[in-house]
This record gives structure tokens, sequence and C-alpha cells, in this order.
């Protein structure tokens, strides 16, 4: 192996790694999609007053919380084709992100929620306002503004589990780097590139969440 | 045989754990009639308003609003605990205003305004738009229209409250010292717009109040609470100036000390 950086190397491959990045951030993005929504869908079932929904979903978050992602990701990528579901690796990538972080949305949720003060849902109801506008009228517009820093959190925690995803094939950032790295020798590069775009992404991510923080502590 | 009043309560009980709240509690108001609930902290005003709005639940007795059962409903001959579509359908005749206004601060004064009437009673946007445009003007704040809530004083805020109650075209309007949480300078405007709301619409109300001398000249019938129970009821200018109970006696006493 010789040492030193090779610039033209860096620089060849770039755009494999760009490719590589794109992969990483659109898993992170549907994943979190899947985990806002379905995290919502968790917290305002957990406000319900159906005990077995509520009890299930309970259950099921704290189970999914304490077992790790990897073993998650397997599962759903190995295990399900058995049931007859079978999912690409990006999708099952997608999947195994989303219901990962839907159990720690649904708590963030689930502060938003409780912190909205009594007197709105009494004044709610004594405007005899249906349930659903009850939650979208009301108690989500005011909830979850409060609780998007700690969402964005969450985003940027996901962004960099994505690598871990190349368990189940997932060809994102880090694979190409390994890969790159495999053919040419010549690790520094590709590891190098891929750990600066990742700060290149997370570093901006996590000001824009601390400022979006500051706004919302403000009010 | 007189008209069914408006609100009945027979035989009330409600507990909260080990402490009894209402015990036995029969009360009726006539339809159009003001009536003011007196008494010490802690006697149950707010509870009694709380069960009207179903935001609490009898453990025994019954309640009727406008002659049909709120606290309970018929089903195949038997009278059950309501559910929450009949209480939420027998409940949409009834309004409260809140002492601490309870407006919602992610809509405007419009949305407030307009959210219950379209969602609820079914109103075009533009008419609840134009019903909400009336009752600003009524309660004094036309201009505040497009103003979010967090940006009126609290004396606004309440009359915004009082327009979103008036909104709904309630039968009955529940009010729970709602001039409690407000400046003092900013008391007497409220009060003018309940008078006036009193003067002008057939409206039952059922007012907490610690204003006695509001409770004078705004009630038909002041009810005095303690122990879980009505100890007293008779017209204000008996209540308030004779009262035959040494316990009314005694809490007016310390409300004008109060002052
Ligand atoms: N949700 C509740 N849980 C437990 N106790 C309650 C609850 N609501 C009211 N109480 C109690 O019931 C009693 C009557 O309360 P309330 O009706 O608010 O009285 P008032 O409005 O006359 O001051 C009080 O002792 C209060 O502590
Ligand atoms: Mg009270």
């Amino acid at each position: 192996m010789t040492g030193g950086w090779d610039w033209a190397y860096a620089v060849e491959i770039l755009p494999a790694l760009w490719r590589g990045l794109q992969v990483t951030l659109l898993a992170t993005l549907l994943g979190s999609l899947l985990a806002f929504g379905l995290g919502l869908v968790f917290a305002v079932v957990q406000r319900n007053r159906v005990a077995v929904l509520h009890r299930v979903v309970w259950a099921f978050v704290q189970f999914w919380r304490s077992t790790p992602l990897l073993v998650q990701a397997y599962v759903i990528y190995q295990v399900l084709p058995d049931v007859g579901i079978t999912l690409g690796s990006l999708a099952a990538g997608v999947l195994a992100l989303g219901l990962h972080y839907a159990c720690y949305t649904s708590e963030v949720y689930r502060a938003g929620i409780e912190a909205v003060p009594p007197g709105q849902w009494e004044a709610a109801a004594a405007l005899s306002l249906p349930r659903s506008r009850v939650w979208l009228a009301v108690v989500l517009p005011q909830a979850v503004p409060r609780v998007l820093p700690a969402l964005g959190n969450y985003v940027i925690s996901m962004f960099k589990e994505v690598p871990l995803l190349l368990a189940i094939g997932l060809v994102e950032v880090v694979t190409v780097a390994r890969q790159l790295s495999a053919e040419s020798f010549r690790p520094v590069e590709p590891l190098t590139l891929a750990g600066i775009l990742f700060l290149l992404i997370s570093y901006p991510a996590s000001v824009v969440v601390r400022r979006l923080e500051r706004r919302t502590g403000a009010r | 045989m007189p008209a069914e009043p408006m609100i009945v309560f027979e035989g009330v009980h409600k507990r909260f754990g080990d402490s009894v709240v209402l015990s036995d509690l029969d009360l009726a108001v006539d339809p159009g009639e003001h009536v003011t609930l007196i008494g010490p902290s802690g006697s149950g005003k707010t509870t009694i308003l709380r069960l009207l709005m179903c935001l609490e639940r009898v453990d025994a007795g019954t309640i009727r609003v406008g002659g049909r059962y709120l606290s309970h409903m018929h089903r195949r001959g038997e009278l059950v605990p309501a559910d929450e579509k009949h209480s939420r359908d027998v409940r949409r005749r009834i309004g409260m205003v809140f002492q601490q206004f309870n407006l919602f601060p992610n809509m405007s004064v419009l949305g407030n305004l307009i959210e219950a009437p379209t969602r609820v009673l079914g109103l075009s946007r533009a008419e609840a738009t134009e019903r909400a445009a009336e009752l600003l003007d009524m309660v004094g704040l036309a201009e505040k229209i497009d103003e979010h809530p967090a940006r009126l004083s609290g004396g606004q805020q309440q009359r915004v409250a009082i327009a979103r109650a008036l909104a709904m075209r309630p039968d009955v309007l529940l009010l729970d010292e709602i001039t409690s949480a407000l400046d003092p300078e900013l008391v007497a405007g409220v009060l003018r717009l309940l008078r006036r709301i009193g003067d002008t619409t057939d409206i039952t109300i059922l007012c907490v109040t610690h204003e006695i001398g509001f409770a004078r000249d705004f009630s038909d019938r002041v009810l005095m609470l303690d122990g879980g129970r009505v100890i007293e009821d008779g017209p204000p200018d008996q209540l308030l100036r004779e009262p035959r109970q040494p316990r009314t006696k005694e809490f007016l006493a310390a409300v004008l000390e109060g002052r």
C-alpha cells in the first residue's frame, strides 16, 4: 500500500461516493417519514380510550426499543420472506429504520401532547368538536411544533445509522467506500471522504436543529 | 303543569376517590333563568358545571338538559349511562366559558369562532364568518378578527371566549368564575357584556362568581353550596342581603372581607 493522500484517486471516486450518499439520504428521508407517521399513530393510540389497543402498542414499543436496529433489520430482511413478504434492501432498510425510530418519536410526540394544557381539551369538548378535529385542529398543531427539534435530532441519528444496513445489502455510501477500498487497496481516501460527507450533512443539520430548539424554547 | 326546567339534577352524587364532592344534589333551572352558584372553594361549583359539560360523570343520580337525559340514555327501555355520542348530542345545547379563557392559541380569533360552527353545526365558512363578525362586533372586538389570542389582553380573550361560546347558539351558558383571572380594571367590561347578553337573549345562564354585586343584579336566583348540597336557595336580594343560613352569612362576610 502506498502512503499519502492521492488527490487524483479521491476525485475519481467522488461520483461513486455521491451516488452512495444519495441512497443514504433517501433511506433517511423515507425512514424519517415512516417514523414520523407511525410514531404519531402510536402516540395518539396511547391516548385513546380503547385499552386493548393502547396496551398492544405500549408493549410493542417497549419490546422494539429494547432490541438492536441491526437485529430488527435482519429479521425484516431475512425472516419476513419465510412468511411470504420479500422486501428489497432499501424497502427492508426503510421499514427497519422507520419502525425502530417510531418507537422513539412516539415518546417525543407523547411528551408534546401531554404538554398541551387540559383546558385546551376541555374547551374543545365544550364546543362538541369531533375527536378528529380535537386532534387535527387543536392538539397536534400545538404539540408538534414544540417537538420538531427533538424529531430533528432523531433524523440526524438515523442518518448516521443507515450504514448499519450494509448488513442487509443496502449499497449506501459506506458500502461504496468499502467496495472501493477493496478494489484499489486504498482505504484511506474512500473512507475519509465518506466520513467527510457525513460531517458535511450532519453538522449543518444539527445547527439547524439547535436553532429550531432555541426558537421553540423562546416561545 | 309548568314547562320542564332547562336543567335538572336529581339525587346527584359525585366522588373523587374518597372525597364526596356532591351528595344527593337536587337542582333545577328554568328556561331563560339566570342562576348564580356561590359557595366556598371546593364546595363543588365547578364540578356541577363540569358534569353538565360531560367532563365528569355522575356516580349516582341523573342530569337532564332541555328535557333530555344528559348523564343517561334510553336503551331497550332501560336507563343506562350515556355513551359519548349521546352526551355530545345533548351537550351541543350547552356552551361554557372558562376562568382561563382556553382560546385555541394556534388559531386566529376568527378561527376560534368558526371552528365549531363549521365542523359541528355544519355552517358554511361564509355563514360562520358572518356570524363571527357580528359576535365580535357585539363584544366590541370587531377589529381583532385576524389577531392571534396571545396578542390580546385577558379581558379581550375572555370576550372572544364568550363570543366563541355564543357562536354555537347555545340554549344554556355556563360561566365558571370568568372574571377571576382578569386584572381588576378589565373585570367591569366583561361583566357589562354579560349583563347585555342577559338582557338581550333568552339563554339560560348558570354562573359561578365571587362578584357579589354582579350576582345581585344579574341573577334571578342564587344558590349557596356547601358540603356537596344546596344549603340555601333564594332571590339575590334576600339571599345576598339577609341570608337565612349561618354558613351563607359567614361565607358572604368572608368574600366581602376579601375585597
Ligand atoms: N379531577 C379531580 N380529581 C380529584 N379531585 C377533584 C377533581 N376535581 C375536583 N376535585 C375536588 O372536588 C372538590 C370540589 O371541587 P370544585 O368543584 O372545583 O370546587 P369549587 O369550584 O366549588 O371550588 C375539591 O375538593 C376538589 O379538590
Ligand atoms: Mg371552581
